[in-house]
């Protein structure tokens, strides 16, 4: 299976999706217009990996903001890794948010309420 | 006579203290010009990182609501001065003894108006913790569009802002009123 390796850009996260490793990367900010459009090859990704994954998968999430339209996105996103998870992996998120942004902490507690994965919440100087 | 038209705008902007401004047609590759503009300019103010973030998030989530409602509209409309309209926008930051206001004006037709009333006047009873279960709700369970977009910009908007939402709809002629928002962060 290929991995997903992909600069930043001014809307756009880093991506770094390692299937050898099992570990995912989010990093920067997310805002683009259209955020399906963005989040789709990613998506795909897991719906492969989902059929044979390693016993462990991490992603870390070091969002420095995202807009509302990637919010849903990114629901998918874990939603794919709560299924990733029942498939036997077990898999862990970590959400990394710079200090005093109440903003993205938030957000981080949101996913928490919905999706059933443990999250580990990591406060940072700089993301 | 010219001279003067700018001098008085000019003026107006030295009052209110309006740090940027922008009228005009809005594109997709816009708001990555907008977005170093003003972090530079809310840099130069020595604002905490932290206002300075929400600034920046929520005049985000502001000119991608207009563009994101104005291309939904064009759709439906055959008008091609009222096309013209609903592609404009005025889009300010206004700096304030504490904090800033992110400001827009736009164009929206008038069958629309009494929605996006009712939208933003239930947003504004709600309070913080509401508000959060609100948007956790709609991002759970809310049907979107496929662009990605369910209604969440505003409650977006006035969670991370912390205060009431200030709006007004001015009536224009029979198809069109101007809609404008003021978001005040600090």
């Amino acid at each position: 299976m290929e991995n997903i390796l992909r600069e930043s850009s001014a809307k756009t996260p880093a991506i770094n999706f390692d299937a050898k490793s099992g570990v995912l990367l989010l990093k920067g900010r997310s805002i683009p217009e259209n955020s399906i459009e963005f989040y789709k090859p990613l998506n795909d990704w897991l719906d492969l990996y989902v059929e044979k994954p390693l016993d462990e998968t991490t992603i870390d999430m070091k969002l420095e903001y995202f807009n509302t339209s990637s919010s849903k996105c990114i629901l998918d996103l874990l939603k794919r890794l709560e299924k990733i998870n029942q498939a036997g992996s077990k898999v862990s998120v970590n959400w990394y948010f710079e200090s005093e942004d109440e903003d993205m902490e938030e957000a981080g507690e949101d996913y928490q309420a919905i999706i059933k994965l443990p999250f580990k919440m990591i406060e940072v100087e700089e993301i | 006579m010219q001279f003067n038209k700018i001098y008085d705008i000019y003026q107006k902007f030295e009052e209110r203290n309006i740090i940027f401004s922008f009228s005009g047609v809005i594109t997709s590759d816009f708001l990555n010009a907008v977005l170093d503009i003003v972090e530079a300019k809310v840099d130069y103010l020595e604002e905490s990182p932290k206002i300075k973030k929400k600034v920046l998030k929520i005049l985000v989530e502001c000119v991608q609501n207009i563009y994101y409602h104005g291309e939904n509209q064009l759709s439906s409309l055959k008008d091609n001065v009222a096309k013209k309209k609903l592609n404009n926008a005025l889009v300010m930051v206004v700096k304030e003894d504490q904090g800033f206001l992110v400001e827009t004006g736009n164009y929206i037709e008038n069958h629309l108006v009494d929605d996006l009333k009712e939208r933003i006047e239930n947003i504004n009873k709600l309070d913080k913790l509401e508000l959060r279960e609100l948007y956790r709700d709609v991002l759970a369970n809310g049907t979107f569009s496929d662009r990605g977009t369910a209604g969440l910009g505003m409650i977006d908007i006035a969670r991370k802002s912390g205060n009431k939402l200030n709006y007004s709809f001015l009536p224009v002629d029979s198809g069109l009123s101007f809609f404008t928002l003021s978001v005040k962060i600090s």
